[in-house]
């Protein structure tokens, strides 16, 4: 707010102005940070821009005609005939040059972000809901510059929100291990598989046609809780031997058990057999029919495809599927004279989307479930000692706690969640093959873990969410928003054809290869993000390791502040103060 | 071999334990109890004898002194008690019970609580978190306890409990105004004060000190002697490794000297001091 104000008062505290600014910063630590030689310009830059006026938009404008006059020179174009293409592409480069210089040059943006800043300190649900109402911005614009129908920004949405809260279920469990015992846990889609599998097994149908291999047909309940118990179990197998290794070697195991489990239900081996009469398998590579979701039977009389609706179904979709409200009707006209356009505000939602999106808020009250049980985890004397065989076992051991006994304990928890979450996620979707467990899988969660902050439950729901939202879906529609808007061509089909028109002038060629293998990108994406982040932020977005391991809030008893009840003792014991100094100096030493 | 030592501390003990004002006739009879006893103490390490036959107790009450020179063995021993190494042969007992190879916190648990000798705070972790982190028998350190509603009210109020604990031990301790801070942020000496502080909240029946004093300067060393003291009057009782003679002569009322991975004496300090053999090995011209 304080540079907000300065650069309000005009050019007369022209050059306290960059300083403000730069000191009002709000929170982000970016003091400092700026490369060095960057610096002394981009201070010049604001100077000017905080002198308002002719000085800010000629220097801007300067700005603008330099960049564009580069751009020109290197890409070759003739000024005096732009093609369409390149015409959309000038448009690109002066929203992002405008861009650009809008958020180097913070003042416009302060009170925004001095508000955003504000809000964020407030409660972790204030950070979840400005992350979440982020996402749902971002979309909407996808959506406004794709045309896209109020059907389909809901479809775009249900799609990240489901994202969302898968990542942040797993990355909750990985969060128990990494965050607070700091067990090394790299087989997250292991365990994973091993919750799913044992789900549709357990629960599969007895009869599923020619495509699939059989399962046991008992109640969804009963498989689920079957998945979970095998995933914890399969921990604990995992964890007897290997708690006594390293935590580095402890990562090996699991990495390597996450494949074995992968290959083992790939194998042709276990594709189908029979014990004890009751034939079942795990379909091998070509994967396994999961049991229906049962939230498709609020909606539908049956698993099938064709089904009727039931008596939700009945009730919602027609109602929501014929959500039009006319604002303005055909024919109306402005106090009798000016004839207005009809304009009707198109809010209908396809039944998919909205079974889609009904699964995705159970996987919400899962989220707040798993959010719960970890936070009271953590919160308690279990979650105190898990820390502290983080920090320093031998310490831990030295006062009485079976540290073997914690880790064996998180870590089967940590597992268990991992299957029900693997459940929710892969389990949901019909159908599942070994393919859906590489380890990548598990990275992704990592990605999501480091970018939150691990120590941090709500980094941990944050980071899933920042995940989903901006690594895994965002690219994907950034490549729908330009395709729609800019017209390539032919797409080279290697990066050599794609990098070769670049000295004829031609940057359309690359920019098209780059959209068409987005997908590929976001590794590199990955790699940016956790370079950036390890460099400026390395404890993650919410990773303070704050949240203090305890079932009440750590204050003094009583309700006093420290000074209250501390100061008699001091008074009482003259020793007291120069003990405390020489305290501190025998640290210094 | 082994009941020899023994006996001859508790004539010692006895003899402190009348000099103590606070000490009763009740008292007295506590004194005659060991709860630590040492008896025939090997350790080797591939083809070096670390510790060669060590045999010692500790007096209920008592401020044990454990010196003797560089490679004496005082570590290792230190580290057998508590459960670090496993001895190679000989016995320990605690309160008449073997507790020869357990595990740290097994042993822990029991009541023989040790400190280290580089302050081992847990850094990020609060002060407070480091404190709370010690009592035995916490409800909540089951999952069940920590997560299920109805258990858990029983956890807040056990913690409530813990919590005004800490507190009163921190402010014993005169670290009441760091409570809140990371323990990784503390200086050397407030490390020193929160570890013996964390220790004592496990409730120890004897608590081991492994060099409480290095490092420590002059005022500070003063500060943790005078709380040993007061504690020790509480009825708490320690062993305590250091090598400062000063230090041992002048607060334990019993020291055992070490050499060569055996005991060599062990007595009052004016016992130990003017043993010939402990001046010839350990002390040579400085006392």
């Amino acid at each position: 707010m304080s540079s907000a104000d300065a650069d309000a008062d005009g050019s007369s505290d022209a050059t306290a102005a960059p300083g403000g600014a730069t000191a009002g910063d709000p929170g982000d630590g970016d003091n400092g940070r700026y490369v060095s030689g960057w610096t002394p310009y981009r201070e010049w830059f604001r100077d000017r821009w905080a002198q308002g006026g002719a000085a800010a938009w000629g220097t801007a404008l300067a700005h603008l005609l330099v960049g564009a006059l580069l751009f020109a020179l290197v890409a070759g174009f003739d000024l005096g005939s732009l093609p369409i293409g390149g015409s959309l592409i000038w448009f690109l480069y002066l929203s992002l040059t405008v861009g650009v210089l809008y958020v180097a040059t913070a003042p416009p943006a302060e009170p925004y972000v001095a508000w955003l800043d504000e809000r964020w300190m407030e409660s972790d649900v204030d950070k979840l809901l400005i992350v979440l109402g982020h996402v749902v911005l971002v979309f909407f614009v996808f959506a406004v510059a794709l045309g896209l129908p109020f059907n389909g920004l809901v479809g775009a949405l249900a799609s990240v929100f489901f994202f969302t809260a898968v990542y942040a279920m797993m990355v909750l469990a990985l969060n128990l291990h990494w965050g607070y015992a700091g067990i090394f846990n790299i087989g997250i889609a292991g365990f994973m598989a091993v919750g799913v599998y044992v789900m549709a097994i357990l629960s599969g149908s007895t009869d599923p046609g020619p495509a699939s291999v059989p399962g046991l047909g008992l109640p969804l309940p009963i498989g689920i809780l079957g998945g979970v118990v095998a995933a914890a179990l399969v921990g604990l197998v995992a964890a007897l031997p290997a708690l006594r290794l390293r935590a580095d070697y402890f990562a090996i195991v699991t990495v390597a058990l996450s494949e074995i489990i992968r290959i083992t239900l790939k194998s042709t081996a276990l594709q189908e057999f029979t014990i004890a009469g009751i034939t079942t398998g795990t379909g091998g590579a070509t994967g396994i029919t999961m049991p229906g979701n049962p939230v498709r039977l609020l909606f539908y009389q049956s698993f099938d495809a064709g089904a009727e609706p039931a008596l939700l179904g009945s009730v919602l979709f027609p109602l929501l599927e014929g959500l039009r409200v006319t604002l303005i009707p055909p024919g109306s006209s402005w106090l009798g004279i000016v004839p207005l356009p009809a304009f009707t505000l198109d809010l209908a939602v396809e039944p998919a989307v909205i079974a889609n999106l009904a699964y995705v808020l159970v996987l919400a009250a899962f989220v707040a479930l798993f959010y719960v049980l970890l936070v009271r985890t953590g919160n308690s004397p279990f979650g105190r000692v898990l820390k502290a065989i983080r920090e320093d076992e031998v310490v831990a051991k030295s006062l009485g706690k079976d540290t073997n006994r914690f880790k064996i304990v998180a870590f089967m928890f940590g597992c268990g969640l991992m299957g029900l979450g693997g459940i929710l996620w892969q389990g949901s979707q019909g159908f599942t093959n070994p393919g859906a467990f590489r380890p990548i899988i598990t990275f992704y969660i990592w990605v999501a873990l480091i970018i939150g902050g691990a120590g941090s439950n709500t980094g941990s729901v944050l980071g899933g969410a920042l995940f989903a939202g901006a690594i895994w879906e965002g690219p994907v529609y950034v490549r729908r928003v330009v395709t729609n808007f800019v017209e390539f061509g032919d797409t080279p089909g290697t990066f050599p054809a794609a990098v070769a028109p670049l000295i004829e002038g031609k940057v359309l060629p690359l920019l098209s290869f780059l959209l068409a293998n987005v997908s590929a990108l976001r590794f590199i994406l990955v790699g940016v993000i956790l370079v950036t982040l390890m460099q400026r932020r390395p404890e993650g977005l919410l990773g303070h390791r704050k949240e203090e391991a305890a079932a009440i809030p750590l204050t003094r008893p009583g309700g006093g502040d420290g000074d209250g009840i501390g100061e008699p003792t001091a008074a009482a014991d003259p020793v007291a103060d120069g003990g405390r100094d020489d305290a501190a100096d025998g640290g210094a030493r | 071999m082994s009941s020899e030592p023994g006996g001859a501390d508790a004539d010692d003990a006895t003899d402190t334990a009348v000099d103590t004002p606070a000490a009763a006739a009740e008292g007295a009879r506590d004194a005659a109890e060991h709860p630590l006893v040492v008896e025939g103490l090997h350790k080797t390490f591939g083809g070096i004898t670390a510790v060669d036959g060590a045999s010692f107790s500790v007096a209920e009450g008592s401020l044990t002194g454990l010196i003797g020179p560089n490679g004496a063995g005082k570590s290792t021993t230190f580290n057998c008690i508590t459960g670090v190494h496993t001895p190679t042969s000989g016995r320990i007992r605690f309160r008449g019970d073997d507790i020869t190879g357990m595990a740290p916190h097994a042993i822990a648990q029991r009541g023989l609580v040790r400190t280290f000798q580089i302050a081992r705070e847990l850094p990020e972790m609060t002060v407070l978190e480091n404190m709370m982190l010690a009592p035995k028998g916490q409800a909540g350190e089951r999952l069940s306890y920590a997560v299920v509603p109805g258990l858990r009210d029983r956890v807040v109020e056990q913690e409530e409990e813990l919590l005004e604990r800490a507190w009163q031990q921190l402010e014993f301790f005169e670290i009441d105004h760091l409570a809140e801070e990371y323990a990784g942020t503390l200086s050397g000496g407030q490390r020193k004060l929160l570890e013996m502080a964390r220790a004592l909240m496990t409730d120890p029946e004897v608590v081991l000190l492994d060099e409480p004093l290095a490092g420590v300067n002059p005022t500070l060393e003063e500060k943790l002697l005078d709380r040993i003291h007061e504690l020790r009057e509480m009825g708490n009782t320690f062993l305590f490794v250091e090598h400062d003679m000063d230090v041992i002569m002048n607060n334990c009322e019993h020291v055992i000297v070490m050499h060569q991975g055996s005991v060599l004496a062990e007595g009052t300090p004016e016992q130990v001091t003017s043993d010939e053999r402990v001046v010839e090995a350990y002390l040579g011209g400085d006392v």
